[in-house]
Parts: C-alpha cells; structure tokens; sequence
C-alpha cells in the first residue's frame, strides 16, 4: 500500500479490552493504516478515535423502592465522547422503578444517539 | 459463589452461602464499570453483570443463602458462630467450610501520611461504595493517592459525577493500572498523574483544606524541596488490599508472610483439615475471571473432603526463588490433580527482558518470557500432572532469570 510522505504516524493505546495494544496510525490518502493491533476491534477502535471517538458510559441512576438507593446502568453501545456529560445530566435526572431487571431500557435514545441507556444489575426490591 | 457452585456440580447436597450485605455478589456490586468476565463469559461485562450472572446459576440449585448474616467468629473444631436479625444467634456445623471473604482496603494509617485528622479522607473503594450503591459524593475536589486500577476508576467517577480530580499521585515512577485505564479514566477527563510523588501531609481542621505534595527519591523519601501545596476536600487513599484474614485466625489457620493470606494446597486446602480458601482472601487477583475459577477448585476441594475422596497429604512444595514474590498453592499434592496445575504468581519488581522459568530439581518444566514482567500483573503458569509424577523431584523452584 502507498503510504503518504511527511504525515506523522499517531500513537496510542487500543482501549477496547485489557490487553491495551500499543497502536500505530498511518493516514494514507483516505485510508487510516493501523499496526500493532491485535485483533479487528483495534483498527476499528483506531480510525473512529482518529475522526469520532466513542465510549460507553457506565454510570448510577437513583432507583425508588430498590434494595439500594442507586441501580448501575450503561450506555448499549459506545457514544461520542463529547456527549458524555450530556448524558451524565440526563441521568441525574431521571429514577427507575424496582423492580428492574438487567437489560431493562432505563432510557431510550439516550441524547439523540441512538443508543439506549440499561440496567446493569437485577434490583427486585425490598425483600422486608 | 463459584465454590457453592462447583461442589453443587459435584453432587453436594447441602449447601449454605452466608453473606453480610443484603445481596449477593461482593465488591463486583460496586464495581459497576465494564472488564469483566473476558475469560470467563467471553465478553465484556460490568461487574454488576458478572455477579448477576453467576447468581442466576445459583437461583437454579437448591444452594441455600443467608444474606444480612455476620459470621463473628470460626472454631478451630470448625464450628460457624454467625448472627443475624431472623435467627439471632447461631452454631453452624459443616463437614467442609470454604472461606472467600475478599479483601480490605488499606487505610491512611497503614500508610501513615502525617497532618490533621479531617473528614473527607477516604479508601478509594468506600467512597466507590458510596457513590454507586448508596448515591453520595464524598466530595467535589479531589486528590487521590495510588494509581492502580481502582484509584484510576474513582478519578472518572467523581468527575462523571461532577467533582473536579486536581491530580492523581503515584509514588512508584509508573503506574500499576492498565493502560486502558491511564488512557479512558485520566487522558479522557485531562487529569494529571503525577509520578513519583506523594502525599506528606493533609490540612484541614474539621474537613479537609488541601494536602502538601512532594516528590521522592530512589529509596521514597520525600524530597522536602519540592513539597507543593494543592487545596482540596477530599483525599482518597487507593495504597492497597490486604487479604481479610480475623476468622482465619480465629481458626488457627496458618497463614502466608507474604500473601497474607492461607498457605493452601492444589484445591486451595488450608492447614485445618476440611477448610478451604478462595478468592481474595488468599491473594489479591486482579482478574475476576481468575477469582471464579479458584472458587470452583476450592469447591471441588471441599466436595472430594466431604465424599471421602481427598487425600489431605502433599506430595511437592513449591519455592518462590529469585526475583518471585509468592506462589499460590504453596503446597501440591498431585493425587488430588486431573490433568493440570495452575501456579500463580507475582514478581518482585519490574523486570525487563527476562525470562521466569519453572523446575522440577534441574529441569524446566514451564516457562514464560517477557519484554517486561510487572508486580501489579499476575503471572500464571499450567504444569502437566505428567511432568510432574515422571520426576522425583519434590521441591518446584520457580525464579527470574535474564534472557541469554
Ligand atoms: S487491538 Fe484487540 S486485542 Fe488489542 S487491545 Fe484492542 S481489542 Fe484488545
């Protein structure tokens, strides 16, 4: 493949799973080359961090009649980055009834991403 | 949970799980980020997930819990003396007993940071306690001390959660958290670490004014020169775990110098005959994928004890030589083994271009080499039963040596 002269190659750490890869971005006329990967995701992973870069939220909403006051939910898939605090409002702002179960949509389309906000955890209320 | 389970697939009839908190599920409740289960789910969960998954396996058998029960103290003739609010009181007899009571924080004293006595000084994974279960911040300017990977998760916490984190402080000249973690939880948010550095005193009278920081030198004494005031309210000490060993004690379990937790044997029996350890409370994992499957060893354990199936001699040692800090099991009988043997293990220092080799007297039997061995990663290796019954050999050495 050609490679483009005087662009310097980028690095960073592919953050998709904890083996953290040391990567190493090449633009190539429209192309983002990758070494260092060592799976799919890491390429993937590197051309959206070089134009768009993702991450999924995990965070708390409060939760009335749960076992605790608090229920752990998650972004489904990762969302632009620049979102995150967006999101972190709308969390702020919202209470999820128990009982609830893991997967359950706390939000849908969470700040016009697409991307749904779920429980993480199973809460089926005070037991006394 | 991982134990009940294995002795349950070993037809183990009674089972009983006690717990102190109203759920399920331990520490993986707070941990409500994502890195789990990798190993053992083959995807990536929160460890909310994890847990939930691992007790939908437990509401299919007929394990029994006890949640909300303090277990106080454990007999040396195995007796169980537990309380809670339903049954007051209670002796419980078991023909086995497996402990995997996880681990404790190390606190402000253990690490001795001088200056006033403040509120808002805080284990990093109480206040992580704090904010996802209970729904309080502890604070909204933020020092943290440590830089493994639970120091690195609070910092994204408590700015997610729109406290503003003024630095991380890491006294080693590198972090021990992953580098997904520098890169997801610090770059993202722009807080700085800051190595080499640390904590020399905390100010404030009834609630924390800030801490003075200094860099130290090669031996970690601060350098006074250097000492830089940072206002703050809250301080939170992410300086270790130490393995939660008071009912083991009141066993008379011996217990490992270096652990700190119970010299085990190959299906993680303690010296007390019929008691088994798993988890945390025998060494501090960094996996809990790896947590789950030493669970289900000392299940499996527990259920040969109780089917008269165990042979409780031992046939090898293991020694953790040059450049090895600990070895988990310390002691091997290979009579209790299928196929294979685990060790784990972690090194001593950082060592570059090295190689850790596995001996059974002069001959290696396993190996591992590595660009780069670091203390904060742990180190596993999978020996043959074969290797081991063909060589009378009893002692296994394993030690660092350099890449010739
Ligand atoms: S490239 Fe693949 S293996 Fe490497 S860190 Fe990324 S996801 Fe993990």
């Amino acid at each position: 493949m050609k490679q483009t002269k005087n662009i310097t190659p980028t690095n960073m750490v592919c953050i998709c799973c904890p083996l953290g890869c040391s990567l190493t971005i090449i633009k190539s006329d429209n192309e983002w080359l990758v070494t260092g990967n060592k799976c799919l995701r890491g390429k993937k992973y590197a051309a959206e961090e070089m134009t768009a870069p993702k991450r999924v939220v995990t965070s708390t909403v409060k939760i009335a009649g749960g076992l605790y006051p608090m229920i752990p939910v998650k972004t489904e898939q990762p969302i632009p980055k620049e979102k995150i605090f967006t999101i972190m409002n709308i969390l702020a702002s919202v209470r999820a009834v128990a009982p609830i179960t893991m997967g359950d949509i706390v939000i849908k389309n969470v700040a016009d991403t697409g991307v749904n906000v779920v429980a993480t955890k199973t809460d089926k209320g005070m037991p006394f | 949970m991982a134990a009940a389970l294995a002795a349950h697939q070993n037809h183990i009839k009674n089972i009983l799980i006690i717990e102190r908190d109203l759920e399920l599920g331990g520490i993986l409740n707070q941990c409500i980020h994502s890195g789990f289960g990798l190993h053992h789910f083959k995807k990536e969960l929160t460890g909310p997930e994890y847990s939930s998954l691992i007790i939908q396996e437990i509401q299919k058998t007929n394990i029994e819990v006890m949640i909300n029960t303090m277990v106080l103290k454990l007999g040396e003739d195995k007796t169980i003396h537990a309380i809670n609010s339903d049954h007051g009181y209670m002796k419980i007899n078991a023909k086995a007993i497996v402990l995997a009571m996880g681990c404790r924080e190390r606190t402000r004293g253990a690490i001795r940071i001088h200056g006033s006595r403040p509120a808002g000084v805080y284990a990093a994974g109480t206040a992580q306690r704090l904010v996802n279960i209970d729904g309080y911040l502890p604070g909204k300017r933020v020092v943290i001390l440590g830089s493994g990977d639970i120091g690195l998760i609070m910092a994204r916490r408590m700015t997610l959660e729109g406290a503003k984190v003024e630095a991380v402080l890491e006294i080693l000249p590198y972090s021990n958290g992953l580098t997904r973690n520098i890169v997801q939880c610090l770059n993202d948010f722009a807080i700085p670490l800051i190595l080499k550095t640390t904590i020399t005193k905390i100010h404030g009278a009834e609630r924390v004014e800030g801490v003075t920081i200094a860099q130290v030198d090669d031996q970690l004494s601060p350098i006074t020169a250097t000492e830089k005031f940072i206002p703050c309210d809250t301080v939170l000490l992410s300086v270790g775990l130490i393995p939660d060993n008071e009912i083991s004690h009141s066993a008379g379990i011996a217990i490992d110098q270096r652990t700190n937790g119970p010299i085990v044997g190959e299906l993680r029996q303690t010296s007390k005959d019929g008691i088994f350890a798993c988890g945390n409370v025998l060494q501090v994992h960094d996996l809990v994928d790896f947590v789950s499957e030493e669970g289900a060893l000392a299940g499996l354990g527990a259920a040969k004890y109780i089917n008269n199936d165990f042979d409780s001699s031992f046939t090898h040692t293991t020694i953790a030589d040059n450049g090895i800090s600990y070895i988990v099991p310390q002691k091997i009988n290979v009579k209790n083994i299928t196929d294979k043997l685990k060790l784990f293990m972690r090194v001593k220092n950082i060592f570059e271009n090295s190689i850790i080799n596995v001996y059974l007297g002069d001959k290696i039997i396993a190996s591992k080499k590595e660009h780069k061995f670091l203390p904060a990663e742990m180190i596993s290796f999978d020996l043959k039963k074969q290797d081991l019954i063909n060589n009378s050999e009893k002692q296994i050495i394993v030690k660092i040596e350099p890449i010739i």
